[in-house]
């Protein structure tokens, strides 16, 4: 599948080894080096999820009981904001694209870095800065912003909180996934190696490539949007505020016209990763290639059709709610294709129940119960009905993250043996896996429940009827809690005492899995001649497998 | 690497550029001695059309966009189109309310 | 960090840097998009008081600087064409004049909302406020768009600016010169704002 001399065995330090101008932690921060990036950016997650996950867990501890429990009302309705903020912005958006989007990206398509590896650096610095100013808004003099990561007007134009900084965070962030995604649709059109067409691309850059272009084309509403409620606040210039004659649901509009096709910049990456290991550990070329290839490019074109399916209750009008709710259901067409492309990979594969396979395999089953509670909504007079309720939070979060975290998840189990060289305990691995799925549906599917019973979101007190379910949901939250550090401590002691990986390790056919582990400063010793596709398993008339390369160790 | 060094070489003369300018400045004269006539409703798509066109010689010409290949003309078209779907699906709303 | 740490980049791939400014305009493109979708629905909203406020505006200071940024235009693509033809100092000169003209559009613009302050007629001001909705909106709409575009007049001045210094060095020459194209286009770009903001704000009859 690929010629030329990919590594010299032993000739060259690997990435993690490399030492290039600076030394020790400069060498990190100030590295251009796409896979540094990517690990920057895998660091700064894993600092921005936990201290998610505490707001998370607060929150739900908090809702044990009816009444006060822990933390008074207004801690609570900022902690669902930073929630929402530091998930979102600074956890899912960036998560696949910009830490195996890095890393991977220019392996996969036999490039030696990124197009633009100095404003790749860039990136990473904005995302650090931005971080850092939602973090420290939270401490600052006003208290946390409690307007939910929404920032709906007009009331965030009046909270006397830290509105400004947390808006102003975004704005920061959003400008450093404009910057990832340009870099990305540069490299891919710029720097696939020879008879790397785009038919023989791996599919997880055939989703970045989708991303990369929402990310170009979407991210900028966003900016404008939270720097006219920034100008409001400053200056008093009448633009959303209805005192002033200005239309809050304009601002809705413009906001989703945004955070909608961000959905699809979080959950396309990880439809990419999933693509990636279903093949490999199904020992089967990927079903349909150039029909998941193609649904990405339509998800990401019906996906910013649809933003106003947030809004139906919010004055729009009729026409404009048949429109968006049709539109709404034409999205579930491509984001269908990829299930069923997969299914059909896995009919009659050797499967093998790999910790990747099992997350993969996690995100099939959580996806498709979060994309078919997305399509009740699409319908107008059920969404009028589950509107704001827990029902959307439990949607939102089997997509999210049952859909992109478990993408996380799986890209992590993949690739870590390749990035640091060490493999983790496939064992404990599994356990992890089995305890984290358990607490998921544990925590959010008695949300699915009491949503449509009517239990409403974001409130902080509730009736009692809808108790049993907050308790479940509790105690699902801790089991998912204890699931996601298993996983966390057995992948921190894989790489710091794991056994030595392998060069491939699962038998992957792609880029990535022929070349030394971990890579070298510059991937690849000479840039290769690409022969043929990235899934070409073949099975002889002895039912053995047919291998292609050489293991190298 | 690629096969698209065409632009590379091309120099557009001073003299397209001052003829592209002179157009603009056209332009812009007629769009202000329209401004005083009343069309009714398409006065504004008067003034669009004009701006569009204007903006189409800055494009092709100024920014060479003419003498780019194919995937930089499809990527304006893709951002243009963009846009323009953002202003429709927005009217399918306000239009009705 | 320089060249000399990524020998991967000693090619140079003018094609791409051009291919990542188109998309870096497509960005700025859609940031100023947010505002005109926002100016489409409030115009629809509210015609009458839109034509009501636009009549504050003066014709002439928007014609004036509509010529001087088209101008503008004509001297930064000549300069690529003289930097293309090895005339160094004839590309410096266009490059100057560009900035020149920036520069006057900027002193314009002063003059401008300068008299609209000393009017009473600023964001958050009695006189405004007393106004109805629309105008309120018209006028929080025209200090944001042309304070943004104004804005971006000013980061076009540094961004030709650092050009000219690392043309008149030698950095970029005629066989090198895509970060001045790249400086162009970013011009061309805010030009081409203005081209539609001119209509839209002074010429509302």
């Amino acid at each position: 599948m690929a010629n030329g001399t990919l590594y010299m065995p032993e000739t060259e330090p690997n990435y993690l080894d490399y030492r290039g101008r600076f030394k020790g932690i400069l060498g990190w921060i100030l590295s251009t080096d796409h896979k540094r990036i990517g690990l920057l950016y895998l660091y700064s997650m894993g600092l921005f999820l936990t201290v998610g996950i505490f707001f998370g867990f607060m929150m739900r501890l908090e809702l044990i009981a009816p009444g006060k429990v822990i933390i008074e009302p207004q801690t609570y309705n900022s902690f669902f904001t930073l929630h929402g903020i530091i998930m979102i912005f600074l956890f899912i958006i960036p998560g696949l694209p910009a830490v195996f989007g890095n890393f991977f990206l220019p392996i996969l398509i036999g490039a030696k870095d990124v197009a633009f590896p100095r404003i790749n650096l860039l990136s990473w610095w904005l995302f650090a800065i931005g971080g850092g100013l939602a973090i420290t808004s939270v401490f600052l003099p006003g208290g946390p912003a409690d307007t939910g990561w929404t920032f709906y007007v007009p009331y965030s134009i009046r909270s006397t909180t830290n509105v400004l900084p947390a808006a102003f965070a975004a704005f920061i962030l959003g400008f450093s996934s404009i910057l990832t995604g340009i870099n990305f649709v540069t490299t891919i059109h710029r720097l696939r190696a020879p008879g790397m067409d785009w038919f023989k691309m791996p599919l997880f850059i055939w989703s970045l490539y989708a991303t990369a272009w929402i990310q170009v084309l979407a991210t900028p509403i966003i900016g404008i949007t939270l720097l006219l409620v920034a100008v409001e606040r400053l200056f008093g210039i009448g633009l959303f505020d209805p005192a002033l004659g200005g239309d809050p649901v304009l601002f809705q509009h413009l906001f989703w016209i945004y955070s909608h096709p961000a959905v699809y910049i979080m959950i396309l990456p990880a439809m990419g990763v999933i693509s990636e290991i279903i093949p490999v550990f199904a020992r089967r070329t990927i079903f349909g290639y150039s029909f998941i290839a193609f649904s990405s490019l339509a998800i990401a074109f019906f996906g910013s059709l649809v933003w106003a399916h947030h809004m139906f209750t919010a004055g729009m009008s009729d026409t404009g709610r048949f429109v968006f709710s049709l539109l709404t259901f034409l999205v579930a067409i491509p984001s269908a294709i990829k299930v069923f492309n997969w299914i059909a990979t896995l009919y009659k594969g050797s499967i093998q129940l790999a910790p990747p396979m099992l997350y993969a395999l996690g995100f099939i089953f959580l996806f498709s119960i979060g994309g078919l509670t997305g399509l009740m909504q699409g319908a107008l007079s059920i969404n009028i009905h589950i509107h704001d309720t827990s029902f959307i939070v439990g949607h939102f979060h089997y997509v999210m993250f049952g859909g992109t975290g478990f993408g996380i998840f799986a890209a992590l189990h993949y690739w870590l043996p390749k990035m640091y060289g060490r493999m983790y305990n496939e064992k404990r691995a599994k356990v992890g896996f089995w305890v984290l799925i358990t607490g998921f549906n544990l925590l959010y599917f008695p949300m699915l429940v009491m949503g449509w019973l009517g239990m409403p979101r974001r409130y902080y007190d509730y009736l009692p009827e809808f108790h049993v379910y907050h308790f479940i949901s509790t105690i699902g939250s801790w089991i998912l809690i204890t699931g996601l550090l298993i996983m966390a401590v057995n992948l921190i002691l894989g790489v710091r005492r794991g056994a030595k990986a392998t060069d491939n390790p699962w038998g992957g056919e792609t880029l990535e899995w022929r070349i030394q582990t971990p890579p070298t400063h510059e991937n690849f010793h000479e840039i290769p001649v690409i022969t043929g596709g990235p899934y070409e398993y073949k099975i002889n008339e002895n039912g053995q497998e047919e291998k292609k390369y050489e293991e190298v160790t | 690497m690629s096969n698209h060094e065409s632009h590379e070489n091309h120099v557009t003369g001073y003299g397209v550029y001052l003829l592209v300018w002179l157009g603009l400045l056209m332009l812009t004269g007629i769009t202000v001695a329209v401004a005083g006539i009343d069309f009714g409703r398409i006065t504004i798509t008067v003034a669009l059309l004009i701006a569009a066109i204007k903006s189409w010689l800055v494009l092709t010409i100024f920014m060479h966009l003419k003498f780019e290949d194919t995937t930089f003309k499809i990527f304006v078209f893709v951002a243009v189109i963009t846009f323009v779907v953002f202003i429709v699906l927005l009217f399918a709303d306000y239009l009705f309310m | 960090m320089s060249s000399g740490d990524h020998t991967a980049h000693v090619h140079r791939d003018d094609y791409g840097s051009r291919m990542g400014m188109w998309l870096f305009l497509f960005t700025e493109l859609i940031l100023f998009g947010g505002l005109f979708l926002i100016y489409a629905v409030y115009r629809f909203m509210y015609p009458t008081e839109f034509h009501v406020a636009a009549m504050e505006l003066d014709t002439v200071f928007g014609a004036v600087n509509t010529i001087i940024l088209l101008t503008s235009s004509l001297t930064i693509a000549m300069s690529i064409t003289a930097l293309q033809r090895n005339r160094k100092t004839l590309s410096l000169v266009l490059q100057f004049a560009t900035i020149l003209l920036a520069i006057s559009f900027m002193v314009n613009k002063y003059f401008e909302w300068g008299a609209k302050f000393g009017y009473g007629l600023y964001p958050g001001s009695e006189m405004l406020l007393d106004k109805p909705s629309g105008e309120i909106l018209f006028f929080g709409l025209y200090y944001t768009m042309t304070g943004l575009h104004g804005l971006h007049v000013l980061i076009g001045i540094v961004f030709i600016g650092i050009i000219m210094y690392q043309v008149w060095i030698g950095r970029v020459h005629s066989t090198n010169y895509v970060r001045l194209e790249s400086a162009g286009l970013y011009w061309h770009l805010v030009d081409i704002i203005w081209i539609f903001l001119f209509p839209l704000f002074y010429l509302i009859i």
